[in-house]
């Protein structure tokens, strides 16, 4: 057994103890594991999986204890490395983590017999087990009486009741804790048939006999689990047959498995509580009993369902935008600042093109995060997202899903970022991971600058009313309808399994903690900046480098060092203005616009002439039957970190200098802003007398950032959740065939009408 | 003898044998569905599909698919679990 040397507070140095926090979900595992644990807490990642625990201190009696909250489960009969985790902790096999000298089970008082299941396996382990008795208070307000004594006498470990969430019974819990630690292992456990026994037994002294008991018997009793798929890699047919051999037997005994095991702990646990647990003769109706009639209902149900829908939806849209548009703000006020304060040159760019961009791009997440986290957290905390997961179930399961990854793809129409995020909730690993890798195909804030530019410009004048926002939806039912035929097509290929057995339990109903939400929220915001932030900065820069080399123009001079020499120019030009009389007002503003342009045209030729713009000329054979230009082509490489970077970029290269997505999206007239106009009068390099776009080639350009997954964030959170970089890179290369096929088709088929 | 998803709002049922692969049978008995338990029906969801019982001392969900594989004996309606 391992341990970590720990400082006590008196100074002495005791090794620190370590208690693992095993329970089922919704038994307020979380609350109690943030009760014991205070503020300081770390995540604990572990090679292969995507589960995290969480991990944290405490202190009884000067002694140091290591808390690790496991991830909720039901059973220890693992299907997966994710649900592995849990087991290999418990047992000690987990590479860098010292074996728990003291497993915590927290049961809910008032579903006692299903909670006790997961106990039952856990006195197994040969761990010490101090069992939480929690929401003693939620089974006495249904008439459900426990006797805690008696059941520590029965169960032969210390069962205490708690209060997690009005945090009682905690001190009494430390203390049995410290007292339970390093002790000898529960004595008692279920009984299972002599024959059962019998064969775990046998099998223990064919792998030899080094194998932990408890592992010995999932490998039994688990069909097709992951001791069995473990094992059975290194060991090969021999011990696939002899674990064959040995079911047979057990049916033949007429205690087969998986059947065995649920009978006897079952069993055990009814013997266990008959006489110590007393319910009433009629379950009390309760209002968790009226409030679910109301929202599984059919008609009432869906209308709750989609006005609360909304209400996310519109918040994270609508909400969100002030914020974001504030930080943006305040990005672009101290990026000029600093361009004013510092010497034009390589440094002061990175600066402020590079890294502050990159931090802006960054931070703009927050608020959509944190807000759909709040309002998640409330969600789950109150016991409604499985009630919308029930609702919502079979929508989903036609392609391939199930109701829990809608509210992830609901999200990510407003932000795939928060979407993938919130995929978490999904414990089958193929649902959750085809749920990320289609979320980015729903149509996201980030793209409307984006058809705004080329709607307003191209669709609204001289054309019927209905032709904008006709194309607008269109162009959100593209993401709609394609999601659920690539999920479908994931489901079927990639992510082919046996369909997931979905049962899950609809909690009570609760009051929501502030607590929980508030951390929540926190932890949310605070993982995608540690996470995710360094690689969406990191693609920000090489975006920049690509555009701002080379910067000696043909005449020797730099660009940026000549471009804020016109600056100045410009400057001293608009402080002469202000001082002038009224009369010579036009010829100062002929002036100025002058100057305004000779910069925007300086700025158009770096940037056309940077390693992006060669880049851009290079690929133009290959965007030329999209119907686009080398320019168009340069404004989507140049668009990778984050789509609405393209309506910029489009800005710069035409000369119209640094055009805001904001500012268009807040255009009342596209059509004849500045660089709605630029784009209209566009024309190809090699035929000047023919227009670049035409009405083929802005639904080209749409359908394109529709599909493709322009958006480097959107791509490190994929790297975040799924810990590989194999699907950030399957999602950017599938997502961008389908935009050069779906814009190839939409701009050919355009072309022949 | 019926299966659980032929059973309509409101109905209880004792359940007689459960039947299908060994993974379905693992998960649902270990969330408490076995032989002898009494289980009633609390909601269909409204696209007709998943339908929401009460076991044991809690509520569970699931798919008509994996309801299918319970067999169940109707108990008497009309005691204190009726419909208000």
């Amino acid at each position: 057994m391992t341990k970590t040397n720990g400082q006590s507070p008196n100074g002495s140095t005791r090794p620190t103890l370590t208690v693992a926090l095993l329970g089922n979900p919704n038994t307020g595992k979380t609350t109690l594991f943030n009760a014991l644990a205070g503020m300081r807490q770390r995540v604990g990642n572990y090679p292969g999986v995507t589960v995290e625990t969480k991990k944290g201190q405490m202190s009884v009696n000067g002694q140091a204890f290591q808390l690790i909250d496991l991830p909720g489960t039901y059973s220890l009969a693992a299907r997966s490395p994710d649900e592995m985790v849990a087991v290999d902790l418990v047992l000690g096999q987990q590479a860098g983590e010292p074996r728990p000298d003291v497993v915590l089970t927290i049961v809910d008082a008032s579903n006692l017999d299903r909670n006790l299941y997961l106990t039952t396996q856990a006195l197994e382990l040969g761990v010490p087990v101090v069992v939480a008795l929690n929401m003693i208070d939620v089974a006495e307000s249904q008439g459900i009486q426990i006797d805690a004594t008696e059941l520590t006498r029965r169960l032969g470990v210390p069962v205490v009741p708690i209060q997690a969430n009005k945090r009682r019974g905690l001190d009494v819990l430390r203390q049995t804790l410290a007292a339970t630690a390093g002790a000898k292992p529960p004595a008692k456990q279920a009984p299972f048939p002599e024959a059962f026994e019998r064969e775990v037994t046998g099998l223990h002294k064919t792998l030899g006999g080094e194998m932990p008991p408890f592992l010995v018997r999932r490998l039994l009793l688990d069909v097709g689990g992951y001791t069995e798929q473990r094992l059975t890699r290194g060991n090969g047919a021999n011990l696939r047959a002899d674990v064959q051999a040995a079911r047979h037997r057990l049916s033949d005994a007429q205690c087969g498995v998986p059947g065995v095991e649920a009978r006897a702990r079952y069993g055990w646990i009814r013997q266990l509580t008959t006489g110590c647990v007393e319910r009433p003769k009629h379950r009390p109706t309760t209002w968790t009993d009226h409030l679910d009639r109301l929202l599984t209902h059919k008609f009432w149900g869906t209308l709750v369902f989609l006005a609360l829908m909304f209400l996310v939806f519109e918040s994270i849209f609508a909400w969100a935008q002030p914020v974001m548009d504030l930080i943006g703000g305040g990005i672009d006020w101290l990026g000029d600042q600093l361009t004013l304060l510092l010497p034009p040159g390589p440094l002061t760019s990175l600066l402020v093109e590079g890294i502050l961009k990159g931090v802006g791009a960054v931070i703009v997440f927050l608020p959509q995060i944190v807000i759909l986290f709040g309002f998640l957290a409330v969600l789950e905390d109150c016991g409604y997202m499985a009630r919308a997961a029930f609702l919502m179930d079979k929508l989903m399961a036609r392609c391939g899903l199930s109701g829990k990854s809608f509210i992830p793809m609901l999200s990510s129409v407003a932000c795939a970022v928060p979407g993938i995020m919130a995929t978490r909730v999904i414990e089958n690993r193929r649902d959750r991971l085809a749920t990320i890798l289609v979320a980015p195909l729903m149509s996201c804030s980030a793209r409307l600058p984006v058809y705004i530019l080329l709607i307003g410009t191209f669709l609204t004048v001289g054309r019927p009313w209905w032709v904008p926002g006709l194309t607008m939806f269109a162009m959100y039912a593209i993401g709609l309808i394609v999601a659920p035929l690539v999920a479908l097509a994931l489901k079927r290929t990639l992510l082919r399994g046996e369909t997931p057995v979905f049962v899950m339990e609809m909690p009570l109903y609760k009051v929501p903690s502030l607590r929980t939400v508030l951390r929540r929220m926190i932890d949310s915001g605070w993982a995608f900046l540690r996470r995710a932030g360094t690689l969406i900065l990191a693609s920000m820069i090489l975006v920049w480098g690509l555009m701002y080399f080379p910067r000696a123009e043909s005449t020797g001079e730099n660009f940026d060092v000549h471009l804020a020499r016109l600056q100045q120019e410009l400057n001293t030009v608009r402080e002469e203005a202000a001082a002038a009389d009224e009369e010579k007002a036009t010829t100062y503003q002929n002036q100025i616009d002058a100057q305004q342009t000779k910069i925007d045209e300086l700025r158009g030729e770096w940037k056309r002439q940077s390693i992006l713009g060669r880049m851009g000329r290079g690929i133009e054979p290959a965007v030329k039957p999209l119907g686009w230009d080398w320019k168009i082509g340069m404004a989507a490489l140049a668009s990778f970190p984050a789509r609405e970077v393209v309506v910029g970029t489009l800005g710069i290269i035409y000369n119209r200098g640094k055009t805001d997505s904001k500012e268009i999206r807040d255009a009342p007239d596209v059509a004849g802003t500045e660089l709605g106009k630029a784009l209209q009068d566009a024309p190809w390099d090699d035929d000047p007398s023919r227009k670049v776009f035409t009405v083929p080639t802005a639904l080209s350009i749409m359908v394109f950032f529709a599909l493709c997954c322009q958006c480097a964030s959107t791509l490190a959170v994929i790297r975040r959740e799924t810990r590989s970089w194999r699907w950030p890179v399957f999602t950017f290369v599938y997502m961008t065939v389908l935009a050069y096929v779906g814009a190839l088709v939409v701009y050919q088929v355009g072309s022949l009408l | 003898m019926p299966s659980l998803d032929q059973l309509r709002v409101g109905q209880r049922a004792r359940i007689q044998s459960l039947s299908g692969i060994d993974t379905l049978l693992q998960r649902l008995m270990e969330m408490g569905l076995l032989e002898g338990e009494e289980i009633e029906v609390l909601a269909i969801a409204p696209l007709g599909d998943p339908v929401e019982i009460r076991v044991r001392d809690y509520r569970l969900s699931l798919r008509r698919r994996e309801a299918a594989s319970i067999a169940v004996s109707l108990l008497e309606q009309a005691d204190s679990e009726a419909q208000p």
